[in-house]
């Protein structure tokens, strides 16, 4: 087994330890905490995907975390809560809107693309806002949690596992992807659009594809968002909330596997920390971004992560 | 519209016009290759060849006229798609993975042809078809073994040039397109891909646009010379030399045509 195969089955026995260690410590709540981590660590991966891997600066991703959190919460509040039933149709959802958006806006490039996006993220937010019987501005509370047969989403640890196991599968299929033929032809668009489409590549397909499965991962993130706050709202789709996930993935490793869940913990651990101590957390969070910027260009999960994934550069003799 | 379309051609291009204001910077150009041909397209600065690619590879769309590949109509169709109907392109300017290492820019260009790359779960590197291709393909352009790990962008210009032709080769087009393959090059390096090209003589259509006409001269079965965006003469070497609308063309610039000419005759008996 290679190393970081190894590394990422410690931490996840470690994770799935945690509901035990937690207990024995008396820390419980720090399981939902945890739990919090692991869903914006999903959602954070997704945008990943076509972040760090498709080249594609998207600044609308809480649009999709938010249309999936809406999905189950909606559902909810006309009886349906089988979550065999709403978590499929928040991701799907969030697929659908994905497809529109991207057949839009990916016919931009650049600092269009991250207008585009963002403009379309917005025109979602003011649609919910709008939605006077879903609660408008002021969000919905939920009847109850999703329904799993056998599972009780009340009871925090089970969820924790629920979650936990829903990352993992994420985190799998998403080492598969990356390096599929698929992966590798949307690496090749990151580092030259112009040239994969002259070997012959369908690009727009390519990154459009891209572009779904990324949202539709992201609703299944609001989904488990919605429960875990039993609340949903339109300030989770705004523009911050955006670049709140873009931040992750810069932080943790923008094109690393494990960028995005890095991201998510860094960021969410800070503001747990740093708001028992100031109410004003941000600004150390924003000179963290600085020390990221200038000292660790390509993330914390750069700092371990070989330069080259497996064919490295060897460094010429002469 | 309809389009004559014959099978002894290659590629048909039919009036192509495009404009870019009130400039006219292709002028009814029409151009045909007959198949296993090495056609150059040669011409003073600014006459409009770059321009002519892009229609041809269809990274620019023609206002006018119409494409032609292997019997099938091109023109509406994308790059990537008429990549899929036969016609594949070289870059003036060296445009390769530069980050990622020389096997994996010559994997990228074998997958696009080889099977779909809508696979999302079966890992590239369990794929040796792939990598067999790869490194066929790294032996037939004549680069060598040890630099297959190496990443792109530290190659040496000349070996740089030869990655960017093999990506143009492995689509196994029935047309290439070569856009100026010895841009930059020095004379050796020159030689060792006019060599690879000769080598390739018969397997593709080639169309080289090039400004060393000792390479043109060497290499050409035909030659079309656009001046102003228009074709003003094709023949063989030895039409366009004798040819006297070429030498006004080339006015002013008249010796140096004239020389390299007359060098490659020397060179090469016709």
């Amino acid at each position: 087994m290679r190393k970081s195969t190894i590394a990422a089955w410690v931490v996840l026995l470690v994770l799935a330890a945690f509901p035990f260690i937690a207990g024995a410590m008396e820390i419980d709540f720090y399981v939902s905490v945890l739990r919090r981590v692991l869903i914006y660590a999903i959602a954070a991966t997704s945008l990943n995907l076509i972040l760090g891997y498709g080249g594609m600066v998207a600044l609308g991703h809480a649009a999709f975390l938010g249309v999936g959190a809406y999905a189950v919460g909606i559902l909810d509040a006309y009886g349906l809560q089988a979550a065999w039933l709403v978590w499929p149709a928040a991701t799907v959802i969030a697929g659908a809107l994905a497809l529109l958006i991207g057949m839009v806006s990916l016919r931009t490039r650049g600092v269009y693309f991250i207008m585009i996006t963002l403009a379309f993220a917005q025109m979602v937010y003011y649609v919910f806002i709008s939605l006077r019987e879903y609660g408008g501005e002021d969000g919905l509370n939920l009847y109850g949690y999703s329904l799993l047969p056998g599972v009780d989403l009340a009871d925090s640890t089970s969820f924790y596992y629920v979650v936990l196991i829903l990352f993992a599968i994420v985190m799998w299929a998403f080492g598969r992807l990356v390096n599929s033929r698929f992966g590798t032809a949307l690496q090749g668009i990151r580092e030259n659009e112009s040239r994969m489409e002259s070997l012959g590549y369908p690009v727009f397909r390519l990154k459009l594809v891209a572009f779904v499965i990324s949202g539709a991962v992201a609703g299944l993130a609001g989904a488990l968002l919605a429960n875990h706050n039993l609340f949903i709202s339109p300030s989770m789709m705004h523009w911050t909330q955006s670049a709140n996930l873009l931040v992750m993935v810069l932080v943790g490793g923008i094109g690393l596997r494990y960028g995005g869940v890095v991201g998510a913990v860094v960021m969410l651990a800070l503001e747990e920390i740093l708001r028992m101590w100031t109410t004003y957390w941000h600004l150390p969070l924003g000179i963290l971004l600085l020390c990221v910027v200038f000292g660790a260009p390509r993330g914390i999960a750069g700092l371990v992560a070989p330069r080259f994934g497996k064919s490295t550069v060897r460094e010429t003799q002469s | 519209m309809t389009t004559a379309i014959n099978p002894s051609v290659t590629l048909q291009a039919t009036g192509l016009v495009r404009r870019f204001g009130a400039l006219l910077a292709t002028d009814h150009v029409s151009l045909s290759l007959v198949p296993g041909e090495i056609h150059a397209l040669i011409g003073p600065n600014g006459a409009g060849k770059s321009t002519l690619i892009h229609l041809l590879s269809g990274t620019l769309s023609a206002d006018e006229g119409t494409l032609v590949i292997d019997g099938t109509d091109v023109t509406r169709l994308n790059a990537h798609q008429r990549v899929a109907a036969g016609l594949s392109r070289s870059y003036q300017i060296t445009n390769i993975f530069k980050s990622f290492s020389v096997l994996d820019n010559l994997l990228l260009a074998v997958q696009a042809h080889a099977g779909s790359s809508f696979r999302f779960w079966k890992s590239r590197s369990a794929d040796r078809s792939l990598y067999d291709a790869a490194h066929a393909l790294a032996r037939q352009c004549a680069i060598a073994e040890d630099l297959l790990e190496r990443s792109a962008a530290t190659l040496p210009h000349g070996e740089q040039r030869k990655l960017e032709f093999a990506l143009a080769l492995a689509a196994r087009p029935s047309v290439l397109l070569l856009d100026e393959p010895m841009a930059g090059m020095g004379p050796d390096e020159t030689l060792r891909l006019t060599d690879l090209i000769e080598s390739l003589r018969g397997q593709a259509t080639m169309l080289l646009v090039e400004h060393d006409m000792q390479a043109v001269f060497r290499l050409a079965d035909r030659i079309s010379v656009l001046v102003y965006g228009r074709i003003v003469a094709t023949g063989t070497p030895d039409e366009i030399r004798a040819n006297p609308e070429v030498r006004k063309a080339y006015l002013g610039d008249e010796d140096s045509f004239v020389d390299s000419a007359v060098q490659s005759q020397e060179q090469v008996p016709c």
